[in-house]
């Protein structure tokens, strides 16, 4: 129960900084704690006590490992955060390129 | 599990960190130390698998975000904190923890999960699948289609760094 919260607390502080930082690269920084926090609730969720990792061998009965759907899911979803980083850190290389600042305030004067 | 507290404590801390800081380089790097909390919870959690991929795309996002930060000059604005800005933050966390309160009352309580599907993998993974690994097997057996769009998601994210980043055809 606590654990849940704290990591409720730890998106939270992702969404905060996502929205009221004005500088882009903070913006990226913001996403990656939030999507950090987001895969950490799910295998939270998926965690048994007691429980072993889910790799089949000898003594091991099929009661005694940890949920590996989410694993499976989270597996998918830390990959998939690495492309979004990657295309994030793209745009924002090529607006530094064009405008010369990371600032967006700067960024939407400057369009005209 | 007294261990998952204070991985999960450092984790918040670095957050906070890395969204104050002024530097944007020291930024990256606190998101590094979150990620490596990350791995660790995720040893601590059974999860092996993920916290070798965590761990590899961690490394990889902090020298793609170094790339995109070093020998950037950021003017040293001193941005103050404006009270509308305070007076937004509490309110949002506290409508946000408010919410997530209630919304986890209703969960099944941590290490008792509900596993309806998970532990039909669990008892079928080795007849069906032929895998020792049960998680490789949900992930390239049965769900494989989830890896096929995983796959055509990761397909397109390359597509569009190049298009955005390639140097011909760009007007002077």
């Amino acid at each position: 129960m606590s654990l849940y919260i704290l990591c409720l607390v730890l998106f939270a502080i992702g969404i905060y900084c996502l929205l009221v930082k004005k500088n882009l690269v903070k913006k990226i920084v913001g996403l990656g704690i939030a999507e950090y926090a987001l895969n950490l609730f799910f295998i939270l969720l998926g965690y048994k006590s007691g429980g072993e990792a889910p790799i089949l061998s000898r003594g091991l009965t099929a009661n005694s490992f940890v949920d590996p759907l989410p694993q499976a899911l989270i597996l998918t979803s830390i990959v998939i955060g690495l492309a979004v980083t990657a295309l994030m850190a793209a745009i924002t290389l090529r607006l530094y390129e064009k405008y010369r600042t990371f600032d967006i305030n700067e960024i939407r004067r400057l369009k005209g | 599990m007294i261990e998952l507290h204070v991985v999960l404590i450092l984790m918040i801390i670095c957050a906070i960190v890395a969204m104050e800081i002024k530097d944007l380089l020291s930024s990256v790097i606190a998101l590094g130390a979150v990620g490596i909390g990350l791995t660790v919870e995720f040893l601590l959690l059974r999860a092996p698998d993920l916290a070798i991929t965590q761990l590899v795309v961690e490394i990889l996002s902090v020298i793609i975000l170094i790339r995109a930060t070093v020998g950037v000059k950021v003017p040293q604005e001193n941005i103050k904190m404006r009270l509308g800005y305070f007076i937004f933050a509490l309110v949002f966390v506290a409508v946000f923890l408010f919410f997530s309160k209630r919304a986890v009352a209703q969960l099944p309580s941590f290490g008792d999960p509900m596993m309806k599907i998970g532990s039909l993998y669990n008892s079928l993974a080795l007849s069906k699948a032929g895998a020792a690994n049960i998680v490789s097997s949900v992930i390239l057996d049965f769900r494989a289609y989830d890896t096929l769009g995983e796959a055509t998601v990761l397909f397109t994210a390359v597509i569009g760094v190049l298009t955005v980043l390639r140097a011909s055809g760009r007007k002077k």
